[in-house]
């Protein structure tokens, strides 16, 4: 089931808050935030957001095409680095 | 012959169904055009008259959908703008793996490609 339109994209209070705040004083400072699962919104573009990813904050920068995604999808959680052993060709030669 | 959209519906087969054969028509499309422009069930391309083919044409290729061409740009587009803004999606893509959360332990095979098997037992010729 869809979010009700009635209620708008979910954005974390705090991290809202926060986003208005520097639009009001004109000023851009990298945001913390934890709230994965927070829309970006129009008001956040330009902002660099720092993203956590379970370790540590991941900065990213909302540009305009990034409207609708949720923060979650910029900073992964899990990183393959590959296989142990997988280099076959390193071993052969 | 029946063209439609650049593609050449098959001759033996009933129109709602031949429809299908051109890309971004599927079933549902293909049988509310044929509902609209009045062609019933069992007509087949071959049996068509000249005038429904071309009302068949002007339904599917001005009547607001987006077929063959346009919508594969569409779709390379949109792929595009993923991989661009570097999300989840996006990182998929650009590993050919699955974007929508499924399993890749095994199967995912119509990403993944083809499975590489590994051969056991399979010695390196002597250096």
């Amino acid at each position: 089931m869809s979010r009700s339109l009635k209620k708008g994209p979910f954005v974390h209070a705090s991290l809202a808050k926060k986003i208005e705040d520097m639009n009001k004083k004109g000023e851009k400072k990298v945001i913390k935030c934890w709230s994965r699962a927070s829309m970006i919104i129009p008001e956040m573009i330009g902002h660099t957001i720092a993203i956590y990813n379970g370790k540590k904050h991941v900065p990213v920068y909302v540009t305009e095409q990034m409207i609708g995604h949720r923060l979650g999808e910029f900073a992964p959680t899990r990183m393959f680095k590959g296989h142990a052993g997988g280099d076959k060709t390193a071993k052969r030669g | 012959m029946a063209r439609i959209a650049g593609i050449d519906l098959p001759k033996g087969k009933r129109t709602h169904i031949a429809l299908t054969y051109i890309y971004g028509v599927g079933h549902t499309t293909a049988q509310k055009v044929c509902q609209k422009v009045g062609i019933s069930e069992d007509r087949r391309v071959n049996d068509l008259t000249e005038d429904e083919v071309s009302r068949l044409r002007e339904e599917i290729e001005k009547g607001g959908l987006q077929v063959e061409g346009d919508l594969r740009r569409m779709e390379g587009l949109n792929v595009k703008r993923l991989i661009e803004i570097n999300c989840y999606r996006g990182q998929r893509h650009r590993r050919g793996l699955p974007t929508r959360g499924q399993r890749t332990k095994t199967n995912a095979r119509t990403r993944r490609g083809r499975k590489r098997v590994t051969v056991a037992g399979k010695k390196v010729a002597a250096k």
